[in-house]
């Protein structure tokens, strides 16, 4: 083993107060153990492993399918009904796993956030990470599905789509931040947030077009709706993976506004992730003494 | 190795050779007995206050120099794991300032950050990026960290099968192995039988051979005042006496 190093090097720290986010960038490779750690414990002991991930938005597709599509006849108005629905379900479901879990992370790692300075925002993040993996393989099924409908690649819609899920990614790891923090103080938030996850799939074009909302509310329900950053990936999501592939569909089938709406909600996200961060930081300090 | 934390400004009155310095720090706990949003919401209806409150810290100043081997002696109740977890980061000061240099590993507890679920070779990995290794470091001290342990035959089984005492040396053996200059050791030199027991003290006396600080709470006098050159003596949040270990463990015996 080396000698520690010369004192005269090494600069005066405060323990316990680290750089937030960027220290989970510098500590990436403890990120990625962490993020394993949690795909391997989710998983302990289940047969299917994995493809879990793939039954669960499964069968939750099938109920909207047959409910809204074929028994609401959405499927009449709108073209490509199951390319449709399934864009704006994934969009919704990475969202609301990586909220939910970034929201209960800190409670969830007690004991090592009790006894081990680490930057506690690695939890959090890896949560959206974990998110993230089950993300991609409906995408996949979704790109499946899309290229069987007709769907062929385009740049500028590609480009909206990484935009999207970057919007997600920035706005699930704010709120996690900002309510598992507070989760910590209140436990009430980890129900709030369940309450919330439930009701964003219907907030949101994802099951139903956004015209049927804006010919049905005030104009300024209808603008405050449209700036919703999850609204804004999700029609991104339609832009990309169902627009291309429909023939009879006109350009209106987007709201007006996407790309002004789409700079909005980066600007949104952004700043709900610094204050998800502040707020974090803020009550961290009691995170030892409340856990 | 990656920093623990981002810089500061140094302390006052630090002296050239310091690693740690405390400085009248206070820590304050909120014995609160309202958790829920409603239950708050009640109180402050009620006007009841949140519960009362309690000092396990009480304007404690100290400095620690490097190479030093300190015990924070005391009974049940008079601050040293608070002291510890404060100089570690896991907590914050209610008042005064702690800071350091020089990279830390907090023994607080061994095997925190241990996952039952995984294997021996995962949590290896897992506890040494915890307490602050990359990975290069950890692949090349691996086979020592696992020798160490003796536990070469389970290294690859899930650690919720290992027996508690195989648990503990390999927790203990991987924080060991991370090469901080300043270690915080709270109680874990109960760690499995008395061979063991053994070995992890003389790893300790080889650690504080190679020049780095020790901060050590223990309960075991004897091997305290054996093994560390000075002793703090802490009742009720006060520090009462700061010596020599052995006049240290006198004065706590005394009170």
């Amino acid at each position: 083993m080396s000698a520690p190093a010369p004192l005269v090097d090494q600069p005066w720290t405060e323990p316990g107060k680290g750089a937030g986010l960027l220290d989970v960038v510098r500590r990436r490779y403890l990120l990625k153990l962490l993020v394993r750690k949690e795909l391997r414990v989710r998983y302990r002991g289940s047969v299917l492993g994995l493809a879990w991930s793939y039954v669960k938005p499964g069968v939750q597709y099938v109920v909207y399918f047959l409910a809204l599509g074929i028994f609401l006849n959405l499927r009449g108005s709108i073209e490509d009904y199951p390319v449709y629905l399934f864009s704006g379900l994934v969009v919704v479901n990475f969202f609301t796993e990586a909220f939910g879990n970034a929201t209960r992370a800190v409670v969830w790692n007690a004991p090592l956030v009790k006894k081990i300075f680490l930057p506690r925002e690695l939890f959090p993040v890896a949560s959206v990470w974990v998110a993230g993996v089950h993300f991609v393989p409906q995408v996949v099924v979704l790109l499946i599905g899309a290229v069987i409908s007709g769907w062929r690649p385009q740049v500028l819609p590609l480009v909206g789509a990484v935009l999207a899920t970057l919007i997600i990614a920035a706005l699930a790891t704010g709120l996690g931040l900002l309510f598992g923090s507070l989760n910590v103080v209140f436990r009430d938030m980890e129900n709030f947030v369940d309450l919330a996850n439930m009701v964003v799939v219907w907030l949101s074009p994802v099951l139903y077009r956004w015209d049927q909302v804006a010919s049905a509310v005030p104009a300024w329900v209808a603008t405050v709706y449209q700036l919703n950053p999850i609204t804004v990936a999700v029609e991104l999501y339609h832009y990309a993976f169902w627009w291309p592939g429909t023939v009879n569909t006109p350009a209106t089938a987007l709201p007006p506004d996407l790309l002004v709406n789409s700079l909005v909600a980066v600007v949104v996200a952004a700043v709900v992730l610094v204050a998800g961060q502040l707020v974090f930081r803020r009550v961290e300090g009691r995170f030892a003494i409340d856990l | 190795m990656t920093s623990m934390s981002t810089t500061s400004s140094a302390p006052r009155a630090a002296g050239p050779n310091a690693r740690i310095v405390v400085d009248d720090v206070r820590m304050q706990f909120v014995l609160r007995h309202n958790r829920s949003l409603k239950e708050l919401a009640m109180a402050m209806v009620r006007g009841k206050d949140l519960g009362n409150t309690f000092m396990a810290l009480d304007g404690v100043s100290l400095q620690v120099d490097s190479g030093e081997t300190v015990a924070l002696l005391g009974h049940n109740g008079s601050g040293k794991s608070t002291l510890l977890k404060l100089i570690s980061g896991v907590m914050h000061p209610t008042s005064g300032s702690v800071r350091l240099r020089g990279r830390i590993a907090g023994l607080i507890e061994v095997g925190a950050g241990f996952h039952p679920d995984l294997t021996g070779r995962e949590n290896v990995y897992l506890n040494g990026a915890i307490l602050g290794m990359d990975e290069p470091s950890i692949r090349a001290r691996f086979d020592e960290i696992v020798a160490f342990s003796e536990i070469e035959r389970f290294i690859d089984t899930e650690v919720k099968h290992y027996s508690s005492g195989m648990f503990l040396r390999l927790a203990f053996s991987v924080a060991v192995h991370t090469d901080p200059e300043i270690f915080l050791i709270d109680e874990i030199l109960s760690v499995g039988d008395e061979p063991f027991q053994r070995k992890c003290l003389d790893r300790i006396r080889e650690l504080k051979d190679e020049g780095r600080t020790l901060v050590v709470v223990s309960h075991d006098l004897n091997m305290v005042s054996e093994l560390c050159s000075r002793g703090i003596v802490l009742q009720r949040g006060n520090q009462v006496f700061d010596g020599t270990a052995a006049d240290a463990v006198a004065h706590l015996r005394s009170l």
